[in-house]
């Protein structure tokens, strides 16, 4: 369309992305808001690793401590982690299936407010009073001691966030189910769009938990409910099962996604099909049934007893079964593939000894008797860390430079990114590998400061280096993208020449209805079978038609911006109950108004007409 | 395809208006994808009332289970609920026939039942607060019990909420392809809600009148 093509000014730029309801454009908004939340958390994990540079160090306070190490953890898991993930779930998947959109684009918008509202309300903290300081499981025992409102910010600012994340969740469900192009049967489906799949299924089953418990502590905090309280008759170890049955998914919602990433680039760069390719979709649904038999691995010291203790650690143990076919099959993908070291490339091999090592201790952790000795010690931080670090965000930094092209039109730079890899991949193992040995020599974790002569020092101050040497590799990557932001230059369809599915068959960035015309599929790797045919394009499954598209609408904005309001009213009822009460009124109001408004206003969407589509030569392009 | 805006007879009307669209079909999935999720959120409440029934200060000589659970009055609360459930499958009967007085007309009695089970549920906790003080506050018992009976109160008002918004929404336009759906969806809602009171009057008041 040539509105399209026209200059626009900041002004309607910004209400474009206020209502956004095209995917696409989530997208970008999630990668965004994640990664500042990513860079918030960042800082946050320099500030522990300069005050645990020297024994003794008075960098910051205990009590400081306590809230920098907590947010630290609970910003990285849910405001950065989980919104990257869902920034390449959104922007890559519905291309992946061939759709026009996702299920819900009205809901889809709904799930991103959510989220960064919830984000906000939890980062308000810092200004009012201080943040919450029960690390970021939240333990009850500690948590329903904790003075001042920072807990409270944590529950209320998390019960938004995590509604947001499960209608995220089944929104790609349904879009998965139902909206797949023609011939793009489950078996066809590339692996990113399979992670996506079993991944949204856990947040469907993970989260309201999360949910539950988290209103348990709202109401024991704020309304005077008993549940955790033990003289009351309460019990705390409730809360820890509700968060670990959500928590222990959580960690696999974050690392099938990247298990997809990784999943794309190994064929891509190794020009070759995935290895065993239904082995992966099965250890895949299989990582995600087990994934919810397990969190009681977290409780090994709770004295849950040694049946149940000796359950979960077989339960545990049997996960790195599924994980392990992967492994072997990315090795055999590259195996007599002509492979290409691209910077995902970089991220995707240097992922397979860090994973590993992770996977190593995540076993040593499992055996429930050892666990006695590891357990809140330094062993533990390194051992998550190299999985979610490892993992997790290796994957996403080769996501970002991969999917660069398709969601914005421009190439990162290339020597930049392996520059930006060397810092990182270094810095990392700098950092996190000296943990695991502080973590045996008894360095407990969570605390704020330690002894001199007690041996730790000199790890301590080779963990704190690493971590400067990661933030530096971070910079890099900023700088790299100013740089090609700036510069502009703009890509084909397939900027790295070896596109296999169908989002790098469209121009990049894609018209936003994506599909002119939707593509027939004949088989996996879609895109490749027709380019080993001599075909540059897919072959149309249906003439060009009128093309039906959803409205863009404030709606979302509103519904979330009334939580946000009536959570400080809820916070704050106790001790200013004249204006709070109405404060939570308010908000209420201008959320469930702003629902029944969106239920009452028909809202049909629009069509853009077959005639448009003729004179446009974006979509597929043959 | 069929057209959203598009005007129907009875000859017309799809066999299954509720998937006649493929709007309509994301939303039929998503909607019990949505109720998956929320078993798994009242699987979450059961069993932390189980681990807390009963559970009240030491020494505190407080009320129990018990003591305070009736049968007469949960009797009538669920057969008011039960029947409305089926009054709701009258109403989609009736969707399906393009029979839209008809459907009106059940769904209206849903309401009325529906409002008779929750003015019962508001006597029922008031009588335990006054009577037992047995309260939300009190113990972890009665924080769990108002909670989780609570929480199946609130989307039963919901429910009612939602079902009378549609009502009152499409009173002077009858049924199309746009909101069939969106009267399927809700009454699929109100058998979940149905389903959830008869594992709370098991659990809750048949297990809590055993002890
Ligand atoms: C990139 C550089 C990072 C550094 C230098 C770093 C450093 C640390 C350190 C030293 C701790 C231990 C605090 C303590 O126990 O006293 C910690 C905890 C933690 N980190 Fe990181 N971290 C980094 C990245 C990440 C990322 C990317 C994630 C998640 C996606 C993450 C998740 C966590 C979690 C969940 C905790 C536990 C917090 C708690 O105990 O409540 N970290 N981090
Ligand atoms: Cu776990």
């Amino acid at each position: 369309m040539s509105t399209n093509t026209q200059r626009k000014g900041f002004g309607s730029t910004l209400w474009g992305f206020l209502t956004t309801v095209d995917h696409k454009k989530i997208a970008i908004l999630y990668l965004i808001a994640g990664g500042f939340f990513f860079l918030v958390g960042g800082i946050e994990a320099m500030f522990i690793r300069i005050q645990l540079s020297e024994p003794n160090n008075h960098f910051v306070s205990a009590a400081e401590y306590n809230q920098i190490m907590t947010m630290h953890g609970t910003t990285m898991i849910f405001l950065a982690a989980m919104p990257l993930v869902f920034a390449f779930m959104n922007a890559v998947m519905p291309l992946q299936i061939g759709a026009r959109d996702v299920a819900f684009p009205f809901l889809n918008a709904l799930g991103f407010w959510l989220f960064l509202f919830g984000g906000l309300f939890l980062n308000c903290s810092w200004f009012l009073g201080g943040a919450p300081d029960a690390g970021w499981t939240n333990y009850a025992s500690l948590a329903m001691n904790s003075k001042g409102h920072g807990v409270d910010f944590y529950v209320l600012g998390l019960q938004i966030t995590g509604i947001g994340t499960l209608i995220g969740g089944i929104n790609f469900l349904v879009t998965i189910i139902n909206m797949r192009a023609p011939g793009m049967t489950y078996m066809r489906m590339p692996l990113f769009t399979w992670t996506t799949f079993v991944t949204s299924g856990m947040i469907l089953f993970a989260f309201p938990p999360l949910t539950v418990g988290l209103v348990f502590m709202m109401f024991d905090r704020l309304f005077g409910a008993k549940f955790y309280e033990v003289a009351f008759g309460g019990n705390t170890v409730i809360w820890e099962h509700l968060f670990w049955v959500f928590g222990h998914p959580e960690v696999y919602i974050l690392i099938l996604p990247a298990f997809g990433i990784f999943s794309e680039v190994f064929a891509m760069f190794s020009r070759k099909r995935l290895f065993g390719y239904s082995s992966m979709v099965f250890a895949t649904v299989l990582i995600g049934f087990l994934g919810f038999m397990v969190w009681a691995h977290h409780m090994f010291t709770t004295g849950l007893g040694p049946v149940a203790n000796s359950i979960f650690a077989i339960a545990t143990m049997a996960i790195g079964v599924p994980t392990g076919i992967k492994i072997f099959n990315w090795l055999f993908t590259m195996w007599g593939g002509s492979v290409k070291f691209t910077t995902p490339m970089h991220y995707a091999v240097a992922f397979i000894p860090s994973f590993v090592a992770g996977g190593v201790t995540g076993i040593m952790l499992a055996s429930a008797a050892a666990d006695y000795q590891y357990h809140d010690t330094y062993f533990v931080v390194a051992h998550f860390h190299y999985v979610i670090v490892g993992g997790v965000v290796f994957a996403l930094l080769a996501g970002t430079h991969l999917y660069w092209p398709k969601m914005f039109g421009t190439m990162l730079n290339e020597v930049l990114g392996k520059i930006t890899f060397w810092f990182f991949l270094i810095g990392f193992h700098l950092t996190f590998f000296v943990q695991h040995l502080l973590g045996l020599w008894g360095m407990p974790r969570r605390v704020f400061t330690y002894l001199p002569g007690q041996g730790l020092d000199t790890a301590n101050f080779v963990s704190t280096i690493g971590a400067f040497l990661m933030a530096t590799g971070v910079t890099i990557m900023l700088v790299n993208i100013v740089m090609t932001t700036v510069k502009n230059e703009k890509v084909s369809h397939d900027p790295w020449g070896d596109g296999r599915t169908l989002e790098w068959s469209i121009s990049s960035p894609p018209p936003f209805y994506n599909f002119k015309q939707l593509p027939l599929v004949r088989g996996l790797d879609a895109y490749w079978l027709e380019k080993m045919e001599g075909k540059d394009g897919m072959i149309p499954a249906e003439p060009i038609g009128d093309i039906h598209m959803p409205n863009s609408s404030f709606i979302p904005f509103m519904i979330s911006l009334g939580l946000f309001i009536a959570a400080f009213g809820a916070m704050y009822h106790a001790e200013h109950s004249n204006w709070a009460f109405p404060l939570m009124f308010i908000g209420l109001l201008i959320t469930f108004g702003s629902m029944f408004l969106r239920s009452v206003k028909d809202d049909h969407g629009f069509h853009i007409h077959k005639e448009e589509l003729m004179n446009d030569n974006k979509g597929v392009e043959v | 395809m069929m057209q959203i805006e598009e005007k129907f007879t009875f000859e017309t009307w799809p066999a299954s208006p509720e998937k006649a669209t493929l709007e309509a079909k994301n939303k039929f999935l998503g909607f019990w994808l949505f109720l998956g999720g929320e078993t798994v959120l009242f699987a979450s409440l059961f069993a932390t009332y189980l681990a807390l029934k009963n559970r009240v200060p030491e020494n505190s000589h407080m009320a129990l289970a018990k003591d305070i659970f009736e049968l007469p009055l949960t009797f009538v609360a669920t057969m008011l609920l039960l029947t409305s459930s089926l009054t709701s499958v009258y109403a989609i009967y009736h969707m399906k026939n393009f029979a839209f007085k008809k459907m009106y007309l059940w769904f209206g009695i849903t309401i009325l039942l529906g409002a008779g089970f929750l003015g019962l549920e508001v006597y029922e906790f008031n009588h335990y607060v006054h009577k037992f003080h047995h309260t939300f506050t009190s113990s972890a018992f009665g924080s769990a019990f108002y909670t989780l009976v609570g929480f199946h109160g609130g989307h039963v008002a919901f429910g009612l909420l939602w079902i009378l918004t549609l009502m009152i929404r499409n009173a002077k336009r009858g049924l199309n392809l746009y909101n069939a759906p969106k009267f399927y969806v809700a009454s699929l809602y109100w058998h979940f809600i149905d389903v959830v009171w008869v594992f709370i009057f098991t659990v809750v008041y048949l297990m809590g009148m055993v002890g």
